[in-house]
């Protein structure tokens, strides 16, 4: 880290070193708020791990490869929420990352600074707006949009394609790909925006001196320097999108089933916990505690990845205050 | 070859590559992908305008001295206001504050100024992977700490859990402003003899308070929209209540609740409470923006 050094003068270091009371009581008091911060983690894993105990020992791996969810039945099997978060995921990871690669080169490379910085501001308000905000919206405008106008065209002319043939409502699958994609451009395209500004002019200006279009220079130099760290934003953005739970256990739906098509109503792992907690006992929260615990799992692993992508490609510069 | 000349500094190329098929491919292909960048810049800027659009178009309506002062009517009974949901809102995000801030300064002097080592870097990497946990899980977190043991919903719970969200945002902010603190500001308070921790809490924090500010304001515009931690630890309230050991409304959870519900009235005073939200939260971020430029932002 290039800024390491800053913080603790060398020479200054030795005449610190002799023993203060009042050094020694400040270390600790920062080292234990420190410390707080990483008991919390583990208390998270342990608490619901604890909490899930029985709905772990009660289905065993039949919870992860079922599909079958009845509280009724005591029959619990998650696959079809997966399913729903895995499907809503990808294709806003997906969206997102091409519209957010292109606003982010459109910064970087083609606007002036005054046309770049409020363009950019703009993007980045997105993601001061609450989740359920987005929720409200989705449903009183993005859904009833999608059911009386967008849905009806995609239908009636990718109808042939199984997939797609289905009928569009306010809320469904598709509504919640929608708002998913909105929801994490910001995250994408922040990040995407800092990596790509990260790479050497001398790339850029190599490559044009041989000629090369300002697209030329984009694909060839730009995009394979940038390329893990753009994969590292995209990251980031998935472990967004597959925690994401407000908005869209607003505009999914809710349904148990594994939907049939893209319009079809269904359920992620955050949105069936938010939906069913306040009335399962017994049995039925263990098992949505057991789906917690499994979305907490799947978004560390996705966020520890992204982050060592993202600090690889910025090498610890720390470009970004947050995310 | 009109369409030549209007390519800048084509004067200066050769006929023959003028002429040249695979130029002018490859022209096209530059032309096309800067058209897809502009479009997708376009595009990307749409959705903000219509959720504002449409905000203060639904919102607005529903604005009213009621609507601030009155407590929600029992359900199907029009008229009310929101003014428990406010006051919870604030009681629980300032109580938040006091729980979270202290601990999150603590953590950033830690890093910035002791944590230059294997410890810092792990500290560090839990804190961003921590920023970027679904926030229902922590709800569920606090609920099993808090709500099973006192064997009710309150108050306490949801500030807590409220608390648990804003320490790595405000943790790293923390940090990075007291890293930038110059070190020729610390060597002098330690050539006047001050011991270390006084040079922290005196010369250090004093310089970067500005921006640990700013980071506290980040938090709490982030912790102010937020519902999904709410849902099982505050629970919500029909009533006002300033008791936090009572379960307790807020703001972001009403809307939820409003939103989901069978009445127009809802409705519309749940678009009131997303743009009274939504105004306070961009107002902050306005704020933070003029006083720190573009390196912070409001982040949900």
């Amino acid at each position: 880290m290039a800024v390491s050094t800053l913080g603790q003068p060398k020479r200054a270091k030795s005449l610190v070193n002799r023993f203060k009371p009042g050094d020694w009581v400040f270390t600790t008091l920062a080292g234990a708020a420190a410390a707080i911060v990483a008991l919390v983690i583990v208390g998270l894993f342990w608490q619901l791990f604890a909490q899930s105990r029985e709905a772990i020992g009660h289905a065993g791996i039949g919870f992860v490869t079922s599909t079958t969810w009845d509280p009724s039945h005591e029959t619990f099997g998650v696959l079809a929420f997966v399913a729903g978060t895995v499907i809503t995921s990808v294709f806003a990871l997906v969206f997102a990352t091409i519209i957010a690669v292109l606003v982010a080169l459109f910064l970087v490379e083609i606007a002036p600074q005054r046309v770049a910085r409020p363009v950019s501001y703009l993007v980045e308000l997105l993601a001061a707006i609450p989740s359920v905000v987005y929720g409200l919206w989705g449903i009183f405008v993005m859904g009833v949009f999608i059911r009386d106008h967008f849905g009806p065209v995609v239908t009636s002319t990718l109808g042939w394609i199984p997939v797609f043939d289905g009928t569009p409502l306010i809320t469904g699958l598709f509504s919640a790909c929608i708002i998913l994609t909105i929801m994490i451009l910001p995250t994408v395209m922040a990040v995407s925006r800092d990596v790509i500004a990260a790479v050497p002019s001398s790339q850029r200006e190599g490559i044009l001196a041989l000629g090369a279009t300002r697209w030329e220079a984009i694909r060839i130099a730009v995009l394979p320097y940038a390329r893990s760290g753009v994969m590292g934003a995209a990251i980031l953005g998935l472990a967004r999108a597959v925690g994401e739970t407000l908005a869209v256990t607003l505009v999914i739906g809710n349904s148990v089933k594994l939907p049939e098509n893209i319009f079809s109503p269904a359920y992620t792992m955050a949105s069936v916990i938010a939906n069913q907690f306040p009335e399962a006992t017994g049995l039925h929260r263990s098992a949505l505690l057991e789906v917690a615990l499994l979305l907490l799992v799947i978004t560390f692993f996705i966020n520890v990845v992204a982050r060592l992508l993202v600090w690889r490609v910025t090498k610890g510069q720390r470009a970004m205050v947050q995310e | 070859m009109t369409a030549n000349t209007n390519v800048p500094g084509s004067g200066d190329l050769s006929p023959l590559v003028r002429s040249d098929f695979l130029y002018r491919r490859r022209r096209m292909m530059d032309r096309a992908m800067t058209l897809a960048m502009v479009g997708a810049a376009i595009a990307a800027v749409i959705p903000l305008f219509l959720i504002l659009f449409y905000l203060v178009k639904e919102g607005v309506p529903g604005l009213s001295l009621e609507f601030f002062t009155a407590d929600p009517n029992r359900p199907g009974r029009e008229g009310g206001g929101v003014h428990n949901a406010i006051v919870g809102s604030g009681i629980m995000v300032g109580l938040a504050l006091l729980m979270g801030v202290p601990v999150a300064i603590g953590a950033g002097i830690f890093l910035s100024e002791y944590g230059q080592n294997r410890a810092g870097s792990v500290v560090r990497f839990i804190i961003e992977v921590m920023a970027g946990i679904p926030s229902i899980t922590i709800g569920l977190f606090v609920y099993g700490l808090v709500v099973l043991r006192q064997g009710h919903f309150s108050g306490f719970a949801g500030a807590l859990a409220l608390a648990i969200i804003l320490v790595p945002i405000i943790a790293r902010i923390t940090e990075e402003m007291l890293l930038l603190v110059p070190r020729s500001l610390r060597e002098a308070s330690y050539a006047l003899g001050a011991p270390r921790w006084k040079t922290v809490l005196r010369v250090v924090l004093p310089t970067a308070m500005p921006g640990i500010v700013t980071g506290v304001m980040l938090g709490l515009s982030r912790i102010a929209g937020e519902a999904a931690p709410l849902l099982f630890t505050a629970l919500g309230n029909q009533f006002y209540t300033t008791d936090i050991s009572t379960p307790m409304d807020s703001l972001p959870r009403r809307i939820y609740y409003y939103a989901t519900g069978p009445y127009d009235y809802w409705h519309e005073q749940a678009w009131a409470m997303s743009l009274v939200l939504v105004a306070i939260i961009l107002v902050i971020s306005l704020v933070v923006r003029t006083l720190f430029g573009s390196r912070v932002t409001v982040r949900q």
